[in-house]
């Protein structure tokens, strides 16, 4: 334990002292959400976006001219309860469901849904029957909030450990830690520890802070968020442990860093949703941790969900997390 | 004397490369023992080994009779060659993150004493010159109070004041009873430091001993330097052992007033003739060579 605290405490000075490198992991995540939230604050999507339940076969022979009018985006759904709730958080702007009887739900308060209606009046009369529900709008912003944090995060993670591994590798500073009676795990759960204290104090920050500009919606508990966040944090910080596991190039680690890193930034979910996109896609996010923090993330603020809602991607997380912290320690070498 | 560390048959073998050519070594107890040789001799291979950084393709090391193991850890002090240190942390923040590696620490006062860190504790590692880098790399290596301490070139590209100011550090811990294995390139360091050296070349020790005695070994006692255009040619022939070295000539003997008596019966110009002591430099090339390594 002794010789685990003196590692963890040497490493966190060493980033907190190291100013320029700790500006920029804090400046960088708040400028991303301002700046995003200034440009995307306006309602200015061109499409409208109405889920589809029924499929576009049916849509097309029960109302042709609402299937042919542009800019209208339609986004298959198979379960209607799901599909509801989106129109609940102003993720659709309108539901329709052409399997049986024709009908539509339509949020009170979305201005969108306003007008679709309108549309749908105008196109196809009295066919659809009127449902409505009633929910608070999910802004752009409270959307891509999670995503921010942990794309953040995963960037921290991975470099933050990666290459300051292969650093310590290259200029020799392993080498004299190996001749000390340190094991490779005390030093490795070390560095896990200090960038996991060190990159959730960066997000806390961040997200208060923001949090007094923007009003976060926040549906769920902060707890479990941490929880989440924590989990999704181990795990990418193990990844990177696994990376530096034996390398002493620099670019070699930086290419494979990128090569992980850039699916998962594009894949996760963390700027644009993948609703709508093949269904292999969808799998293959799967296989990214970022995807299911990101995923438990949004559940969490945005609908509120439970520790017991979330359980899967904890579970995933936590699983994940051991098998390449396990991984990284077996295959770890000082030199 | 009793052996602090053995090493029998030692061997390792890169791919196209015999790093370490079967070596037996037995390093006493309380002395430093000096391991030379040219670049890429083998000896900063050998040395990893002893240090159990690296393992050997074949041959054992023993450290106080027992293989190398956790209590080899704690009781061993390395000084590298290349070492970096933990950035950011001032010297005192980095005597107490290895302090906190070991079990059994000398007190961190006693070695800011001994290695005279006082006046740079408050200092980044990072800005520290190359002299006083070497004492807190001295005292990193002495921190777990070992009885065994290797240091690998320790001098290499310091000026000469901070050269010796760590010879006087190094002797001051031998003074202690410690056992110091030390490479270096430098042979007045060697010299100064060193109760008995081995000089290494292409993976096998090629001469070892005290420096007094491996010095009788290959000269005589004496060398004289005659330049070259004084000499002419009448020194050919006289039976001397001469040694071309450049402008100079240089004649071995044991026997100073019968050579000189000689060479002035053959009226060579003894009027810039120099007289002076084998060196272990002289002893270096000798047993390795002139010839540049690749």
């Amino acid at each position: 334990m002794r010789k685990f605290l003196a590692v963890l405490h040497a490493r966190n000075m060493e980033f907190l002292r190291d100013r320029s490198a700790l500006v920029l992991n804090l400046a960088m995540p708040f400028l991303l959400v301002i700046g995003l939230a200034a440009t995307f604050s306006g309602n200015n999507k061109e499409l409208y976006k109405i889920g589809l339940v029924g499929g576009m076969e049916a849509l097309t022979r029960v109302a042709p001219v609402l299937q042919a009018t542009q800019h209208i985006k339609f986004v298959d759904y198979t379960d209607l309860k799901t599909a509801i709730d989106k129109v609940k958080h102003h993720q659709l702007d309108m539901l329709v469901d052409v399997s049986g009887t024709p009908k539509y739900w339509v949020n009170a308060s979305s201005p969108n849904g306003y007008m679709l209606e309108r549309i749908v009046w105008g196109t196809e009369g009295n066919l659809f029957q009127r449902q409505q529900v009633e929910g608070k709008e999910i802004r752009y912003v409270d959307w891509f909030l999670p995503g921010i944090l942990g794309m953040n995060m995963m960037f921290s993670c991975l470099f933050g450990v990666g290459f300051v591994i292969v650093r310590y590798r290259k200029n020799g500073f392993l080498k004299r830690l190996k001749a000390t009676p340190l094991g490779a795990f005390h030093f490795l759960f070390a560095q896990l520890i200090s960038r996991l204290l060190l990159i959730m104090l960066i997000t806390i920050v961040v997200y208060t802070g923001c949090n007094l500009f923007i009003e976060f919606n926040m549906q769920g508990s902060y707890w479990t968020l941490i929880l989440v966040a924590t989990l999704g944090s181990m795990c990418m910080i193990s990844i990177g442990l696994l990376i530096a596991a034996r390398t002493a190039s620099e670019e070699f680690a930086g290419g494979i860093l990128n090569a992980v890193t850039w699916p998962m930034m594009l894949l996760s979910g963390a700027w644009f949703s993948l609703e709508g996109t093949h269904n292999w896609v969808k799998q293959l996010a799967q296989i990214f941790p970022l995807t299911h923090m990101i995923d438990a993330t949004r559940a969490i603020m945005s609908e509120g969900a439970t520790l017991a809602q979330v359980m899967p991607q904890v579970w995933i997380l936590s699983a994940m997390g051991a098998v390449f912290l396990l991984l990284g320690a077996l295959v770890f070498k000082w030199e | 004397m009793t052996s602090i560390i053995t090493a029998h048959k030692l061997a390792k073998h890169y791919p196209g490369v015999i790093a370490v050519d079967g070596i037996d070594l037995s390093i006493p107890q309380g002395i430093c023992f000096g391991l030379l040789g040219p670049n890429g001799a083998g000896k900063t291979t050998t040395i990893e080994i002893l240090e159990g950084i690296h393992l050997p393709t074949s041959g054992t090391v023993t450290y106080k009779g027992e293989p190398l193991g956790t209590r080899y850890r704690e009781e061993v002090g390395i000084q590298f060659q290349h070492t970096a240190l933990q950035e950011f942390l001032t010297v005192r923040e980095t005597l107490e993150l290895f302090e906190r590696l070991y079990h059994h620490t000398v007190p961190i006062p006693e070695l800011i004493e001994l290695c005279s860190l006082a006046d740079i504790l408050n200092r980044d590692t990072r800005k520290l010159s190359g002299g006083q880098r070497q004492r807190l790399l001295l005292a990193l290596a002495l921190i777990n109070d070992p009885d065994l301490i290797f240091l690998d070139e320790p001098t290499t590209g310091l000026d000469p004041q901070a050269r010796r100011n760590f010879w006087d550090l190094v002797k001051l811990v031998k003074s202690r009873n410690k056992t110091i294995v030390l490479t270096t390139h430098y042979m007045e360091e060697a010299y100064a430091l060193c109760d008995e050296i081995a000089i290494m070349d292409k993976g096998r020790i090629v001469s070892q001993g005290t420096p007094a005695q491996l010095l009788s070994q290959h000269f005589g006692d004496v060398v004289l330097q005659i330049p070259r255009v004084d000499s002419g040619s009448q020194l050919a022939g006289l039976g001397l052992k001469v040694v071309d070295a450049g402008d100079m000539l240089e004649i071995s003997t044991s026997q100073l007033h019968q050579t000189l008596q000689r060479l002035m019966e053959n009226g060579v110009n003894l009027d810039r003739l120099r007289i002076r002591a084998w060196t272990l430099e002289d002893l270096f090339i000798n047993v390795t060579g002139k010839t540049l390594r690749p």
